[in-house]
């Protein structure tokens, strides 16, 4: 996603230079929030400040809520059909599978020692059998990255 | 998708917005449609449960946290990004996303794989998408047909 936001901001349109779209990207995109989104209201604010933010929020969650709302205005009609429940039953295992890729995926590319791996681990275990709340472990894990490093 | 859990949490669990089904069949449409999977949701949901004046309303306050947020921080950028508790405090979510994603994946697991065919779907999709390096989508698309062909007959 990012190399073609970056594509359109800084090579095309050259509204900002490269380093001034890299400046605080990274903190911007670690807020709560999707990364689009942050994203978007971060390079509209360095662009035309407050009315830039809205802009490119308005622009960024556009199309997918029009998408969205599209399909859920037919599938909400028909999603008792035997037929659409049928391609869902299939198509959760793969979603399942696809997710699991992801975890793999992104476990080799995030985590570069023991430790991490261990907490990723506990974490796990602790959200599924305490049932806790996700934002625990956002800042559990938080407060751990803070302990082992300081 | 490590902020599945917590869409998961509050919209089924908390709130009912959703049935179970509902949730996984939205999981299902965001993985088929470009766009992040928290507009989507709340979409969704907000269209769902009101029509369209809710999607608009849940979209746009899906939107509100990240305006106001890099709004107000937006001048200090500089002075979070040197600093190193933060930095820290940043770098030790990496393993709290990799165990959300696993938790959502758990759970929709638990959810929607109740027979030996689903979990062999499962296994085939996982190894053409992570040794052959197969389209997602088309697997997604290919092996809802296979649920069509065999729950069907």
């Amino acid at each position: 996603m990012l190399p073609l936001i970056k594509q359109e901001i800084v090579e095309k349109k050259k509204v900002l230079t490269d380093e001034e779209f890299i400046e605080g990207l990274s903190v911007a995109q670690s807020l709560p929030g999707a990364i689009a989104i942050n994203t978007a209201c971060f390079v509209g604010r360095k662009v035309r400040g407050i009315a830039g933010t809205l802009v490119s929020v308005l622009g960024a969650s556009l199309p997918s809520f029009l998408i969205i709302l599209f399909i859920a205005s037919f599938f909400l009609q028909y999603r008792h059909l035997e037929v659409v429940q049928n391609f869902f039953r299939g198509a959760t295992p793969a979603i399942v599978a696809l997710i699991i890729g992801a975890v793999v995926d992104i476990g080799k590319s995030a985590l570069d020692d023991w430790g991490d791996l261990i907490i990723a681990f506990i974490l796990f275990f602790i959200t599924l059998f305490f049932n806790l709340h996700p934002l625990w472990i956002v800042l559990i894990g938080g407060m751990l990255g803070v302990l082992r490093r300081k | 998708m490590a902020a599945l859990p917590l869409i998961e949490k509050e919209v089924v669990d908390t709130y009912h917005w959703l049935s179970n089904g509902e949730f996984l069949e939205l999981v299902t449409l965001s993985e088929l449609t470009p766009g992040p999977i928290g507009i989507n949701s709340a979409t969704f949901t907000g269209f769902k449960v009101v029509g369209i004046w809710g999607s608009l309303v849940a979209t746009l306050a899906f939107c509100l946290p990240s305006i106001f947020l890099v709004s107000l921080i937006f001048r200090s950028l500089s002075y979070f990004e040197e600093n190193v508790w933060v930095q820290h405090f940043l770098r030790g979510l990496r393993p709290v996303v990799i165990a959300l994603i696993g938790v959502a994946a758990y759970s929709l697991a638990q959810k929607g794989i109740k027979d030996w065919f689903a979990i062999m779907l499962g296994i085939i999709v996982f190894t053409l998408v992570y040794r052959k390096k197969t389209n997602p989508i088309l697997l997604l698309l290919l092996s809802g047909v296979a649920g069509l062909i065999w729950y069907g007959s």
